[in-house]
């Protein structure tokens, strides 16, 4: 017996979550008394895991380029198979996601996503899930012998946790994998709304899109992602990539910062996982007050550039 | 071509979210339910395919007689006929091997889904059926075309997207760019009349066990008042000593 965490990387270097799913797999598998094995396809340094609690990392290497759900989803469950393992902790980036489900039904395991906290029981093994676009949470009781827990992102967060661990190389066979990739399309050197710790994001309130120069001089002082609302996207202001919101891009970063955004419903059920919210609106009335945790009720254009001059001085004290 | 469209019955964005029993079961009352925005754009897809590639659409929900007018919607869009599998939608897994029965039995060529349902959110069920019956997966699936049996698609990826090419039988888990918001279609009074006499054939579960249930629901710790400030430096502070996210 033990568990199995798949940390993820991108182009050989491991993504936050990786920290994440190897913090709680640890705790998990000290919860069940047995052992935490990592897995990584093509990733980074085995030590950086180490420092999270991986005592024993499986690496695989291969010619693998870029990430393919099938082939990922079978060496995730050969690896599985190969340690014994229960229980599989798998992260909620798009990879995550995408891959999960597979894992779940190659090693029919009960599956439970959105996962935002350790188990409150492990027999029955019980889990607390987002649900209802973050309005609610359901306590799940996961009931198969074999599990694959799903964790939302930036939800149990990365906890220090050194072993001394050992890598050993894993090889796995690798099936016709159906789909393939023909190119990427990919922003180089910014930072994507999914891995983004701070995002700003801005709304019909800046009146157009020659205004949003100071929107990116903000994330630019933060080192934040920059987002829209969703009348922004569609106005074609701001590219489809930053809508965020319900049908756009979820945000769970642990700062958001609203500026000209009234706060639609369908705009806070998409923003709502992010830890600590501001808004910036001339509109006291704007529901977006009601969801947020520190506001400012005035003019974006007076108070955006402040905000700019002032966080130089404050990132350079 | 023949497209299986899955559809899930949600509470609309705008419910009140409440649970009655113990807070073991969702409050229905007084709740809108609609077809899952996400399925909406898959469900809009698959009328272009019915229109302009003579493709035949069928719409399935997994759910109890009360999500009929869902379906009926669906309908209503534009879909040939219906199937809904007389279960309990408690868990993905269940619903993923419910829709498998049906798709194994169906001979169709894509099936088209949303990435995941405005309810539950937990995108687990267009993976799951598309191992269960070994179909090609896309999943965040922003574009596709058919060609014969080949497909090509696009999906979204962190900080961009990736092009993919494939082939049929395929499960697409869609969302808002395969088609856009202003494709989506209401039904018109003539949909609407049609949808009435078009087929909704009830099936019963084909045996399928849960894997996982629900003990129970909570809501978040009610949120503190905002805090309002009037000026910048007030801010920063805050955020750097109350918050600590800067």
């Amino acid at each position: 017996m033990s568990v199995l965490v798949f940390a993820d990387s991108s182009e050989g270097k491991f993504k936050k979550t990786a920290f994440e799913v190897v913090s709680y797999g640890k705790k998990v598998a000290e919860e069940l008394g047995t052992n935490l094995v990592a897995l990584t396809i093509n990733g980074g340094d085995a030590s950086e895991l180490y420092a999270f609690g991986a005592e024993k990392v499986l690496e695989v290497k291969n010619d693998l380029s870029t990430f393919n759900a099938k082939a990922y989803a079978s060496i995730i469950n050969q690896a599985a198979d190969a340690q014994s393992a229960n229980v599989v902790v798998i992260d909620s980036s798009v990879d995550g996601l995408y891959v999960a489900p597979m894992v779940a039904v190659a090693m029919d395991a009960g599956y439970a996503s959105n996962v935002v906290a350790l188990p409150s029981s492990t027999a029955p093994f019980t889990v607390k899930r987002k649900a209802f676009s973050n309005k609610a949470f359901s306590n799940t009781i996961v009931s198969t012998e074999k599990k694959v827990i799903g964790i939302a992102k930036n939800s149990y967060g990365a906890h220090e946790n050194a072993v001394s661990g050992t890598a050993e190389a894993f090889s796995a066979n690798v099936p016709e994998m159906g789909v393939k990739s023909e190119s990427v399309d990919k922003a180089t050197g910014v930072i994507t709304i999914a891995d983004a710790d701070i995002v700003v994001s801005a709304g019909r309130g800046l009146k157009g899109p020659e205004n949003w120069g100071m929107v990116e001089e903000l994330a630019s002082v933060l080192g934040a992602a920059t987002a829209c609302s969703k009348p922004v996207s569609d106005l074609g202001w701001r590219p489809h990539s930053e809508h965020v919101g319900q049908t756009g891009k979820p945000v769970a970063s642990n700062l958001y910062i609203a500026i000209g955004i009234s706060g639609a419903i369908q705009h806070l059920a998409g923003i709502n996982a992010s830890k600590v919210k501001v808004v910036i609106n001339t509109d006291p009335e704007a529901p977006f007050f009601k969801a947020a945790d520190y506001g400012i009720v005035g003019d974006a254009f007076e108070f955006v550039p402040q905000l700019i001059e002032k966080l130089k001085a404050f990132k350079q004290a | 071509m023949k497209i299986l469209v899955c559809i899930s019955h949600v509470p609309d964005t705008t419910s009140k979210i409440n649970f009655t029993d113990n807070d073991t079961k969702f409050d229905t009352n007084g709740v809108q339910f609609v077809i899952n925005p996400y399925d909406e754009f898959s469900l809009t897809r698959a009328m272009w395919f019915k229109e302009k590639q003579g493709a035949t659409v069928t719409v399935v929900n997994v759910g109890e007689a009360s999500t009929e007018p869902t379906l009926r919607k669906a309908l209503a869009i534009g879909a040939d006929d219906a199937i809904r599998v007389n279960v309990n939608p408690t868990d993905g897994f269940l619903v993923a091997k419910e829709l498998a029965a049906i798709v194994k039995n169906g001979g169709y060529d894509v099936v088209l889904a949303g990435k995941e349902s405005a309810d539950y959110n937990g995108q687990m069920v267009p993976g799951m059926l598309a191992s269960l019956v070994d179909f090609n997966f896309v999943n965040g699936c922003v574009g596709m075309e058919v060609d014969g049996t080949a497909v090509s698609a696009t999906r979204e990826i962190d900080g961009g997207e990736e092009k993919v090419s494939t082939s049929l039988p395929i499960v697409i888990a869609g969302q808002k760019g395969i088609v856009e918001e202003k494709d989506l279609r209401i039904p018109n009074m003539r949909g609407i009349m049609m949808a009435r006499k078009k087929p909704l054939n009830v099936v019963e579960s084909s045996g399928v066990i849960a894997s996982t249930e629900t003990q129970s629901f909570e809501k978040p710790a009610p949120k503190g008042a905002v805090k309002l400030v009037d000026n910048v430096d007030d801010l920063i502070n805050l955020l750097h000593n109350e918050a600590k996210v800067i």
